[in-house]
């Protein structure tokens, strides 16, 4: 698999990894493109180091470090400062980190800018994130059985396009997570354990 | 053929495009449907962005369960096989009256099976109900589900049809004022009014809320260095933006929107009283050009067109007994119901928000009438009942004097799935 995207085809991912650079290093090739490999491990690593940062900065330090309260708009109640499924029609909660995660997903999708994103799951809550192609399948029983440690890379054809489809492990990394989804009423799988490989982050990159 | 390509030329000179249209319009664009580059391009096909451009906005604050982002997904390109859902048209179909049903959907009833084929497989206890119901029976909508997901069904299983105490918070109330000036005398040229007239301007602005902030005659009649005899939306837009938005958004401001003449009930689809035909809508259709006069602009000005049996059955209806009795000085204030309680209720862009404003898109919650649910109906009654009163359109009809006549099965089926015992019964007549 030696296939190459040119500058022009990078150009809005590249915006998007801030901290990557588009020009030279080992991954550009003699015909001036990126292995869509490459680019598909720069594009999670932004995704994997803003939401371990949404987590720990942002969820973990306002709710658990410095526990901090509000007070509730209608009855002045002072109650603790949280983080929600239901954020959307809870007065002062933040999205779940797995929540940031798809709204960032989404908002990428409607840019329409070439890539995509996902984070799918072979035991999804929502049922509209487990596997649907044969790529997506592969690759998360292929992350699970590696525990984690091995991305999967593949091709698939979808709509009449070829991808470069990239599956990461989306691994339990706090209590949050196992907890959260063993007791959800809507969960296929109960058991779940820190350091469990919970599902995978899908990118793909159209060739 | 010489004779016709004539007409037509002179049709479109004539700006009276009437001729052009390829068959009625839907209830919702049958006021604009003689601009129609507001849809069409040149060549009258249809605009990529024509629909997102009015309804854009409302899709992504109704959290749309199917936004076209979510198709543009590969993983979703199968699906796009069976409904090509990223367009808007292929569910409405514009000028195709015999196709059309309710929310102008041109697509047969069942065509959420096109996709959701299986669901019986993943929720058992949907094998018994038709795909013809998904949509019909108050249980789903394909854009807005904000009122029927299950989640937002689980926080509300047993709520008794009234809740103990309103929340509250309809339109911004006050006194009651002398109804004053008429409609007619809001259309009349400033030089039609006498010094009298004049007197009377000068003294209701000078106990409005207008005086007291330092609003005077210019701040409304002068633009650009001229004195205007009647000021236009415009006028009122430079204070009162959100309002004045929503107002273009809605029935009563679209056509000006669409720099059309203004909106007469004469025009209308919907029955309007035969005096008020010629009426042009503008803000003082409904609100004082001078006086404060909350309460007419709730339910009096609603009258003077509106001539439905809905809007005929409010007076002799509960919500309207409260209306008085708040205006009364009786009743306490938002305990009252009045039209605009309902149909132009105080929003705020978040719960906590301090400060409110009034949608003046009156549409905004109309259609499918579950977007009322959560911002209108739940101030006062339990979920349960909320959704069996909307669902039935003739209690609808008589403005809901009674009870309803059905039972809407979704939170049942919450309660049962959730292990949670339902108690849904619903309590004598609120």
């Amino acid at each position: 698999m030696k296939r190459r995207l040119t500058h022009h085809a990078l150009a809005v991912p590249c915006l998007l990894a801030l901290a990557t650079s588009c020009g030279g290093g080992e991954a550009e090739g003699a015909a001036g493109g990126i292995e869509p490999k490459k680019v598909a491990d720069m594009l999670h690593a932004v995704m994997e180091a803003d939401r371990t940062t949404y987590t720990k900065q942002v969820v973990n330090r306002l709710i658990k470090e410095q526990k901090v309260r509000i007070v509730t708009p209608e009855t002045e109640e002072v109650v603790p400062f949280g983080a929600s499924e239901q954020w959307k029609s809870e007065h002062g909660k933040l999205p779940l980190p797995a929540q940031m995660f798809r709204m960032g997903a989404e908002a990428v999708n409607a840019k329409n800018v070439g890539f995509t994103y996902g984070l799918l799951s072979s035991w999804p809550i929502n049922k509209q994130n487990k596997p649907k192609t044969d790529m997506e399948t592969k690759g998360l029983e292929a992350v699970v059985a590696s525990g984690g440690k091995e991305p999967f890379y593949g091709e698939e054809e979808l709509g009449g396009v070829k991808y470069f489809t990239a599956v990461y492990a989306d691994v339990a990394v706090a209590d949050a997570c196992v907890d959260c989804h063993n007791k959800h009423q809507d969960t296929p799988k109960s058991d779940f354990k820190l350091g469990d490989v919970m599902g995978g982050v899908v990118v793909r990159i159209p060739l | 053929m010489l004779a016709l390509a004539g007409y037509l030329l002179g049709a479109l000179v004539s700006k009276d495009r009437q001729v052009f249209l390829p068959g009625p319009t839907t209830h919702g664009h049958y006021q604009i449907e003689l601009d129609c580059n507001a849809c069409h391009t040149p060549m009258m096909g249809v605009k990529v962005d024509a629909c997102e451009q009015c309804h854009g906005a409302e899709l992504t604050e109704a959290d749309d369960s199917h936004p076209a982002a979510k198709f543009r997904d590969p993983r979703n390109a199968e699906l796009l096989t069976r409904i090509q859902v990223t367009h808007c048209v292929t569910c409405h179909v514009e000028h195709r009256p015999e196709l059309t049903r309710s929310m102008g959907v041109t697509l047969p009833e069942d065509y959420c099976v096109r996709c959701h084929e299986d669901i019986a497989q993943e929720r058992p206890n949907h094998a018994a109900y038709g795909f013809e119901t998904c949509l019909n029976g108050a249980c789903h909508n394909f854009h807005d589900n904000r009122a029927l997901s299950e989640d937002f069904l689980a926080e509300h299983l047993h709520e008794p049809a009234m809740l103990a105490e309103p929340v509250g918070g309809g339109v911004a109330k006050g006194a009651p004022t002398s109804s004053g000036w008429t409609a007619a005398e809001h259309d009349a040229d400033a030089a039609e009014i006498d010094g009298a007239a004049l007197e009377r301007a000068v003294s209701e602005w000078s106990a409005s809320r207008h005086a007291a902030a330092g609003v005077n005659c210019r701040g409304c009649h002068e633009a650009e260095q001229r004195w205007v005899a009647r000021p236009t939306h415009t006028a009122c837009q430079s204070c009162h933006g959100a309002e004045v938005e929503g107002y273009l958004r809605g029935r009563h401001g679209m056509r000006l929107q669409a720099g059309l003449s203004p909106m007469q009930p004469g025009l209308a689809r919907l029955p309007m009283r035969d005096d008020a035909a010629s009426l042009s809508l503008g803000c003082g259709s409904c609100h004082g050009a001078h006086e404060e006069r909350p309460h007419v602009s709730a339910v009096s000005a609603c009258m003077t067109c509106h001539d439905d049996a809905h809007s005929r059955a409010y007076e002799g209806s509960k919500h309207a007994a409260s209306w008085r009795r708040e205006v009364a000085g009786e009743g306490a204030q938002g305990t009252g119901v009045s039209c605009a309680t309902c149909h132009l209720p105080a929003v705020r862009t978040s719960p906590a928000a301090a400060a409110s404003h009034t949608q003046h898109n009156q549409n905004d919650n109309l259609r499918p009438n579950e977007k009322m649910i959560r911002s209108v109906c739940m101030q006062c009654h339990g979920l349960q009942f909320a959704l069996d009163a909307l669902a039935d359109s003739e209690l609808v009809r008589r403005n809901f004097q009674g009870l309803p006549s059905k039972t809407i099965e979704s939170l049942r089926m919450v309660a049962q799935k959730r292990s949670v015992t339902a108690d849904n019964t619903r309590e004598d007549e609120p």
